[in-house]
């Protein structure tokens, strides 16, 4: 007994040490395999409001430029809502409605990690939850993953863990978008099978199968493609509309139907 | 004189986050290079004290800094990894004369600090990316991204030296 007291005395710097490596190499494992941690993350009130603290006085050294998106989009808003064939106040029956939009703004932004997450202002509060799509003006930005009172955390795009689903513009042929941890401007699709005729340039939208993102919504251009490995699948590198240094200001897109979506989905793979 | 350690201590401990956190996490330079100079942390942290206490404070230290940038325990990991071996580094770089009671850092040759303070760098950025990549397919990746962030933590770290140097007593 003696002895293991003495040995653990002697040591104990070193058993402190390997404590303390074994609890954070745990943290981080279990994150690359499952979800990001709930508990140590910047959606969390300290850091949400640090940053917050933060955003609220960098926010005003670009609001000409931010100011100039928005209208922008505001101005090829207006040109589809006056070119409808329709009267378009039937469309605003809110019982109607499949996704409803809420907007929200960057207060942390990350781009040179393999993992990025982006944190915005809004939480549970605005009724922000997990699963919940997030884009801007000009594109997909991610997807919600952790949420706290007032702030929640967006797993970017580019994120080695992201997969959404994706499809040519105009076409069915739908494939899955991830990120090789490269260059923050280029997304990579895969899974677009080898008879699907490319040209560089072509327009890349997010697919009907994702009960997150609507249908079509921008992602980017086909920049560079070629075969992969085994030779029948495409690998195609996408240049991405957003600009993912500059973020601002962003929507939320909630899909009312998919929690039957996804019940009806499991239901399904249990039979 | 004491309760003085602590408050320094404290004190650098908060501005060191918050500086890392608020600036250079968004530095973004090239793209990819976020220096790291909460470092200097370890770097600066008194010799003789409870190595224990100080192995734990580094944890805390990484901790805090991947609470705010979403990196789960990675700069934990990091950290205390060069907390735990700086007495072995610091026995490497300044020889047995840091054992002595009057041994002070600001007393070390320019060479024997930079070198100590590289070495810190380099193990705690090679500890960092192998955890964050975490593929050994993507061993040249590590490497670019240990070398070019090394240089320029290095780099701002001597900058912050000679700002704030540890004052010879």
């Amino acid at each position: 007994m003696q002895q293991i007291i003495n040995f653990i005395l002697r040591y104990k710097n070193f058993i402190l040490y390997l404590f303390l490596m074994i609890l954070s190499l745990g943290f981080t494992i279990q994150s690359h395999s499952y979800h990001q941690s709930s508990f140590f993350n910047s959606s969390s009130w300290i850091a949400g409001n640090i940053y917050q603290t933060s955003f609220g006085i960098t926010s005003y050294f670009n609001l000409d430029v931010e100011n100039e998106k928005l209208v922008e989009e505001n101005k090829r808003l207006r040109k589809l809502l006056f070119n409808k064939e329709e009267p378009y106040d039937s469309e605003l029956d809110s019982l109607q409605l499949t996704y409803t939009i809420s907007s929200g703004k960057v207060i942390k932004n990350n781009y040179a990690n393999p993992r990025n997450y982006i944190t915005i202002n809004k939480g549970e509060k605005d009724s922000i939850k997990p699963d919940m799509g997030v884009i801007t003006s000009k594109g997909i930005l991610g997807i919600i993953e952790n949420t706290s009172n007032n702030f929640a955390t967006v797993q970017s795009i580019l994120n080695e863990k992201s997969n959404i689903n994706a499809k040519l513009k105009n076409t069915n042929h739908f494939g899955s978008l991830v990120w090789n941890a490269n260059t923050y401007n280029v997304v990579q699709l895969i899974d677009i099978p080898r008879l699907v005729p490319l040209v560089i340039g072509d327009t890349i939208v997010t697919g009907g199968m994702s009960s997150i993102f609507p249908e079509n919504i921008p992602i980017g251009t086909i920049q560079k493609f070629d075969l992969n490995d085994s030779k029948s699948f495409w690998n195609i590198e996408v240049a991405l509309f957003n600009d993912m240094t500059n973020i601002k200001n962003v929507y939320i897109v909630n899909n009312i139907n998919r929690a039957e979506i996804t019940a009806l989905q499991k239901e399904t793979e249990k039979q | 004189m004491i309760s003085n350690y602590y408050f320094i201590n404290v004190i650098r401990f908060s501005l060191l986050v918050l500086v890392q956190v608020l600036v250079f996490n968004r530095l973004n330079f090239f793209g990819f290079i976020n220096p790291m100079v909460y470092i200097l942390f370890i770097y600066w942290y008194p010799i003789k004290q409870n190595r224990a206490a100080f192995i734990a404070l580094s944890f805390v230290l990484g901790l805090c800094i991947d609470f705010f940038s979403d990196t789960m325990a990675i700069n934990a990991a990091a950290t205390v990894t060069i907390a735990y071996l700086r007495p072995a580094i610091m026995r490497f770089v300044f020889g047995v004369n840091y054992e002595f009671q009057s041994f002070k850092l600001g007393n070390a040759t320019r060479v024997q600090q930079f070198t100590f303070l590289a070495l810190l760098i380099i193990v705690h950025h090679l500890v960092f990316f192998t955890l964050e990549i975490f593929s050994f397919a993507n061993l040249l990746l590590v490497l670019k991204k240990v070398f070019s962030i090394s240089l320029a933590t290095l780099v701002l770290c001597l900058l912050f030296g000679s700002l704030f140097s540890v004052r010879k007593e």
